[in-house]
């Protein structure tokens, strides 16, 4: 199981290791900055390395190495979703999981790290009970704490851990008792130079605030639960049930938490709510450069289309761009090549464009390779897959909650090629 | 107010300062110096001097202050044994606490003070803790018998530990179920022969029962120990399938990738035509294609899985290609993964978009990721024929753009698509010379001279070319010297007017001025082969090269079968058996896949799934990586061998000319005065030791490399049997055999006259038969055949003749007439006589062909009573056209994989398991018509037998 975990930084010092069984000489992590050396960028370091005694997982999350040395044969995704896991409470505890505030809070984050492993196997992962066993530190408690003497370490046995419903607490109680779900979607799309779809693909998650009192049980149905046809369910949905009638019965955590994600596939046909008209060239004999983009609205069901941004990385020839925007602002980096375009709104009467030149190296070649787009953006109360939520019933309580539901679509990983 | 303040250092020195404040009889300062420690701890800084201050504040009521005692506790026990026995006084009260937090803390902490002494004080707590009535005190404890297993695997065992644990699997709550398996399986993986995990229906129920109320990790657990599982029926494996399928749409990929693994798993044991076996496969798909929506590190490790599963069963993800689409942003490992799974999908239905795709990956900026899309391309044209023109033309379009490592790829890829396609695309051999210059890399180079040797009659200027090489000989890696030395002799077969110096000097440049034993061995062969018999050499040298196979590197059956059974683990990330890289190789048990057994009664005979213990050494044998050219060429390329230079080889050459008059006749009626006399075969000295003193025999073992061209071949002769009886034939007596010499199968015939009159006009005819053997030539008795007399004909048979289906299939049904009268009789031909000579099946398409065969298609055959060893058992088949393939030595059995032809077409694959010291073999047959396999088996019988 989980032997040790390092945590390294992006300059390469370890600033954080914990062992869960025996202790492993920090030494072990010269084998992972050799790979970091070897792949040119963070992001390409390998997630598995082996050295000769032990084998190195690692996550690379808010600019920090999550190494964690194993020694036996253990599956690698429990390590990395087990990593992730330990990045996400991090997030949830302090709000930012960084180097200083991992450092600030170093107590904490050993406890912490204390209550979810023993002896390599996961203990205690649910927020909601790390929770219970160890309190956030929040500015009031620590005040508190000082002049009471109390402590931040829960001395309950988490009422969660083994009832039926381990991610509920009992005795939950709110005086304003609601239930919010987000259905967010993103869009992942690969569009090639013509402008027609090479993959597309949806990501969507329904995320829940839920802060009821008791021990409600929700039962929450769509208009269109063929949609979702690949899912994944946050452990608290009744498989069953969804199974014969495609309604989701739970009991909810308490707080946020992610009721379930699904994937609606590159079978299905997926509206692309945005196009690019783009014309990047670079001619032989001269070294300027044309550089000219449009976005525009295409199926977006009436709604508008905002926060976008435009990002490209251009080849590396390009000494400088002279650009002008219709509207938003435009930064290029002439180290990193980066273009970025932060558009905005888009209106569809008046659509926005960037255009110019880039100045290539005097003398040098047209460069080979074409930059490809990168394109963010939000459309607010749509989910573009076209999933709704029909309603939201709750049994076992007696007050009525107040519900909300809200929709987002957004892009994922939507690149256009040129 | 963070904890950083716990960093600040004083003039004093931190130590001094610590110490005191541990002393502090304030509680709440006590509590911070703790934190500063722990805080020290945390960075590496060693804070043991304090062990003693620190111990003191253990015995508290604040639950946080005996954690942190605790963590540092945890941290430097092992360096403090002996002040770390203060501390099991604590212990031992704490589990008897009435909070089962605190209970549970303390067996928790117990276990990870990795010191001997203590592990004795331990066990009384432990047990308790273990029966506790509190669940959330007895999962902890269930882990903290794996943790003192570690520790002292003999005291737990001889405390009982272990069967107190399985107690555990049948406990009523699910986490403690679940926990319990996890701290088995750990110490079942240390003690692999001990069967630890006892696995019956009753307790299978019990997991299954858990596995829906426990926890995520401990889903993990449990689906992993059900995977270890061997259901005794279909049924079984269909019921437990059904109740795995819903982990399929949980949230953790661990577990989803687990699920997967079990339903992998078990699905081999299902029958196809079941209707649910086609559900579980269109289910497999979705949860997959989600995972490569996650984080690109859990992308990576399914994707790794996901190569596995597309080999064992292609139709699970076929509709998917999209999906496998090249992010530009992805990072680069998940890019080079994707790669690889887009061409194990690619197919006819998909190949214009894999095509279109792969060209744009080729202009990306990454090195890496473009030349493997460059070798995509070129895999593509290989894999699926009809888009070989669109490939070609593609490449050409990338070579157009004169990046240098693109040419440079492009061109080791065509290479590849030459040996596939010959003859179709060498118009494109004039764009690939304009590239010469610029190719660096010595795989380009050698892929570069051996198309310029292969095609050298198409090349105007080959010779220039080759020349040109020529001139930093010896500062080439070896590869291309090898390449160029059999690209210039292939020049000179072709042209050997006008290159004659040029081979000279190569030869003597490889066997006189090189010291790598390959070069100069190889140099030799075709110095002694031109000067001994040119038209010998162009046979071997310019002999058709066997096409490539499709694909490269699939995984060999039998070690995807393992890996499989492997999925989701370390093994699947490097496509190794942990056997191959477990450290120690803790004697680990091979996982093989479920024979299939079905409930209902049939009447299938016993199919095995290729099973069988997989060998060790497989994964030499088979390259995973997508290295194409490592196994086409695998002769050339072969890592440079470092032995001690040959200093005997000194000879003096000079002027001397190398080859022997042979010229000639290689040359044929040409004009004369070139050189034919002065050309003189190397003195004897020259031939290394390994080569053998005699030429002649040195010739034959050349022969004997190339895998038998011209060599004779003489399959088992039975002895000849009685067909005919003379009282069934008015007087004549007929006996015989078939035989098969050098290609041509005969019957050879003894007539014998017991009749009392001269018999005379003999003439034979063959009914119809299975494989149309039928006589070649009219049967010839020269003279009348008197009283007494007895002749012997050989009768040259062909299978020509036409074909009906007999039964037994090796029938023959004969018409014999002479003057008297026209006799019928009937024989029973052995098979190996219709083994044709061609019937080695290159590895790689072995194993392709026997993945290809359905298992149904697969039967098992006993030979027993048979002495001999793997080495005589192979060279004895090879006479009779039986070729091994591939041998290899598992867990001391020997493996032969062999393969045969038949003179329609057919191959049958086999595998012939052979154990020493036992005589009973085991014979595997493989064939896509399956009837004949009884047969072969019989030929195999008669073979090693006599």
């Amino acid at each position: 199981m989980i032997h040790s975990l390092f945590l390294i930084n992006s300059s390469g010092d370890i600033f954080l290791e914990k062992h869960w069984k025996s202790v492993v000489s920090r030494s072990v992590c010269d084998y992972f900055f050799e790979a970091q050396e070897r792949a040119t960028e963070a992001e390409n370091v390998p997630p598995v390395i082996p050295t000769p005694h032990h084998y190195l997982l690692s996550v690379y999350r808010h600019k920090i190495f999550f190494v964690a040395v194993i020694q036996t044969e253990v599956p690698p995704l429990f390590v990395i979703e087990f990593l992730h896991r330990v990045v996400d409470t991090f997030q949830d505890y302090f709000g930012v999981c960084s180097e200083p505030v991992i450092k600030d809070n170093v107590v904490v984050v050993y406890e912490v790290l204390e209550e979810m492993l023993d002896n390599g196997f996961p203990l205690a992962t649910e927020s909601n009970i790390l929770k219970e066993l160890i309190k956030p530190p929040t500015i009031l408690r620590t005040v508190v704490n000082t002049i009471t003497g109390s402590t931040n370490v829960g001395d309950q046995l988490p009422t969660g851990q083994l009832s039926v419903v381990p991610w509920r607490r009992t005795g939950v109680k709110y005086t304003n008792n609601e239930a919010y779900f987000d259905v967010i979607e993103e869009i992942d799309a690969i569009i090639d130079k013509s402008g027609s779809t090479i993959t597309a693909e949806i990501q969507g998650v329904i995320d829940a605030c839920v802060k009821l009192t008791g021990m409600p049980d929700l039962t929450l149905s769509f208009m269109n639960p063929r949609l979702l046809d690949d899912v994944s369910f946050h452990p608290c949905v009744r498989f069953k049930r969804w199974e014969s009638e495609r309604i989701l019965s739970f009991i909810p955590p308490d707080g946020n938490f992610r009721l379930l994600s699904y994937h609606v596939s590159a079978q299905n046909l997926v509206a692309i709510p945005v196009y690019v008209k783009h014309n990047i060239s670079f001619r032989d004999s001269s070294s300027l450069g044309r550089f000219e983009i449009t976005v525009g609205p295409k199926q977006t069901m009436g709604k508008t289309i905002e926060g976008v941004t435009v990002t490209s990385q251009m080849p590396r020839g390009v000494l400088n761009m002279s650009l002008t925007p219709s509207q938003g602002t435009h930064t290029f980096d002439p180290v990193t090549k980066m273009l970025s375009w932060d558009v905005g709104k888009i209106n569809p009467q008046k659509l926005p464009s960037l255009k110019g030149t880039m100045s290539l190296q005097a003398g040098a070649s047209k460069p080979d390779e074409n930059p490809t787009i990168n394109l963010q953006f939000k459309i607010q109360q749509l989910a573009i897959s076209g999933l709704k939520v029909n309603r939201l019933d709750m049994y076992g309580e007696k007050y009525k909650p107040f519900k909300g539901i809200k929709y987002m679509t957004k892009a994922g990983k939507f690149q256009v090629r040129t | 107010m963070t904890d950083s303040k716990y960093f600040t250092t004083t003039k004093k020195g931190e130590i001094f300062e610590l110490k005191a404040e541990l002393n502090s009889d304030k509680k709440e300062k006590k509590k911070e110096a703790v934190k500063k420690v722990i805080a020290s701890m945390t960075v590496g800084k060693d804070v043991s001097a304090l062990f003693p201050d620190v111990v003191n504040c253990m015995q508290t009521d604040n639950l946080e202050l005996k954690k942190l005692v605790y963590l540092y506790l945890m941290n430097y026990a092992k360096s403090q044994p002996d002040m770390a026995i203060m501390a099991v006084n604590t212990f031992v009260k704490d589990c008897e606490d009435p909070n089962p937090l605190i209970r549970a803390l303390a067996v928790r902490t117990m276990g990870c003070i990795r010191v001997d002494k203590i592990t004795e004080y331990l066990c009384e707590p432990l047990r308790k803790c273990l029966k506790d009535e509190d669940p959330y005190v007895r999962k902890t404890a269930a882990v903290c018998v794996a943790k003192l297993h570690d520790i002292n695997a003999q005291l737990v065992e001889d405390q009982g530990f272990l069967d107190t644990l399985k107690d555990l699997i049948s406990d009523s709550n699910p986490m403690v179920v679940a926990n319990a398996v996890a701290a088995l399986s750990e110490i079942a993986e240390s003690h692999p022969s001990s069967n630890l995990l006892d696995l019956n229906p009753q307790s299978i129920n019990k997991l299954l029962t858990a596995l829906n109320e426990c926890t995520e990790w401990g889903q993990i657990f449990i689906l992993d120990c059900l995977a270890n599982y061997t259901p005794k029926d279909d049924r079984e494996a269909q019921s437990i399938c059904e109740r795995v399928t819903p982990r399929l749409s949980h949230a953790n990929s661990a577990v989803v990738l687990s699920a997967v693994k079990v339903l992998m798993k078990f699905m081999e044991m299902l029958s196809k035509d079941l209707d649910y076996y086609g559900t579980l496969l269109k289910k497999l798909a979705p949860p997959l294609v989600t995972l490569l929506s996650a984080e690109p590190e859990l992308q990576y490790v399914a994707l790794r899985n996901i190569n596995l599963i597309v080999q064992k069963r292609p139709e699970v993800l076929k509709h998917e290609m999209k999906v496998f689409f090249v992010k530009y942003n992805d990072p680069i490992y998940v890019k080079l993964e994707k790669l690889d799974i887009m061409i194990r999908l690619a197919s006819q239905a998909n190949i214009a978009q894999v095509l279109a795709e792969l060209k744009e990956y080729a202009t990306e900026v990454d090195v890496d990721f473009v030349r493997k899309a460059v070798r995509a391309i070129g895999r593509c044209a290989i894999k699926v024929e009809q888009s070989a023109e669109r490939c070609v033309s593609t490449l050409l379009d990338l070579i157009q753009t004169k990046v240098n490592y693109v040419v440079q790829e492009a061109i080791v890829v065509i290479k590849d698509i030459f040996r596939k396609y010959p003859n179709k695309y060498e118009s494109v051999i004039a764009t690939l010379c304009e590239n010469l210059d610029s190719l660096d890399e010595p795989e380009a180079r050698a892929a570069m001279i051996w198309i310029v040797g292969e095609y050298a009659e198409r090349i105007d200027n080959a010779d220039e070319l080759l020349e040109s090489f020529l001139e930093g000989f010896h500062d080439e890696s070896t590869q291309v010297q090898l390449q160029l030395l059999t690209a210039i002799v292939k020049l000179f077969l072709k042209k050997p007017t006008e290159t004659q110096e040029l081979v000279q000097q190569v030869l003597s440049l490889a066997t006189q001025d090189s010291d790598n034993p390959d070069l100069r061995d190889r140099g030799y062969i075709y110095w002694r082969l031109l000067s001994t018999d040119p038209v010998a050499a162009k046979e071997v040298v310019l002999a058709e090269k066997p096409l490539i196979s499709e694909e490269t590197d699939l995984i060999e059956p039998t070690l995807l079968d393992e890996l499989i059974c492997y999925i989701g683990t370390l093994a699947s990330v490097y496509h190794k058996p942990p056997s191959a890289f477990v450290e120690g190789g803790r004697g680990v048990v091979h996982k093989s896949l479920p024979p299939r057994t079905a409930s209902s009664e049939s009447t299938e005979s016993p199919e095995t799934a290729p099973a069988g213990a997989p060998p060790g050494e497989q994964l030499d044998a088979v390259p995973t990586q997508g290295d194409l050219l490592g196994d086409l060429l695998n002769l050339d390329l072969g890592p440079p061998v470092s032995g001690p230079p040959l200093a005997a080889s000194a000879v003096q050459m000079g002027a001397v000319d190398l080859l022997g008059g042979g010229l000639d006749s290689l040359m044929g009626d040409e004009p004369e005065g070139i050189g034919a006399p002065s050309f003189v075969a190397p003195p004897a000295a020259a031939v290394p030791a390994n080569l053998g003193a005699p030429m002649g025999s040195g010739l034959s073992d050349l022969f004997d490399l190339t895998s038998g061209v011209g060599t004779l071949s003489g399959s088992y002769v039975a002895p000849k049997a009685v067909w005919l009886p003379a009282m069934k034939a008015k007087g004549l007596e007929i006996s015989g055999t078939f035989t098969r010499q050098a290609g041509t199968i005969s019957m050879d015939l003894q007539l014998t006259n017991k009749a009392l009159q001269v018999m005379t006009d003999f003439a034979i005819q063959f009914n119809r038969n299975s494989f149309g053997l039928a006589p070649a030539a009219p049967l010839q008795v020269h003279a009348p055949l008197s009283p007494t007399q007895t002749v012997e004909i050989s009768l040259p048979l062909s299978t020509a003749g036409s074909v009906m289906k007999t039964e037994p299939l090796n029938s023959l049904q004969v018409a014999v007439k002479n003057n008297i009268d026209v006799f019928y009789f009937s024989t029973l031909y052995p098979l190996h006589i219709l083994f044709v000579e061609d019937g080695k099946m290159d590895r790689q398409m072995f194993l392709a062909t026997w993945k290809d065969i359905p298992n149904e298609n697969e039967a098992q055959f006993q030979i027993r009573d048979c002495p001999l060893n793997a080495e005589a058992v192979s060279s004895r088949l090879q006479s009779s056209n039986i070729f091994t393939v591939a041998r290899r030595n598992v867990e001391g059995q020997d493996m032969l994989y062999q393969s045969l032809k038949l003179t329609n077409g057919i191959w049958v694959l086999a595998e012939l398991r052979i154990q020493p010291g036992n005589p009973s073999f085991t014979l595997s047959l493989k064939c896509r018509a399956p009837e004949v396999s009884q047969h072969v088996y019989q030929a195999y019988e008669t073979i090693l037998k006599n």
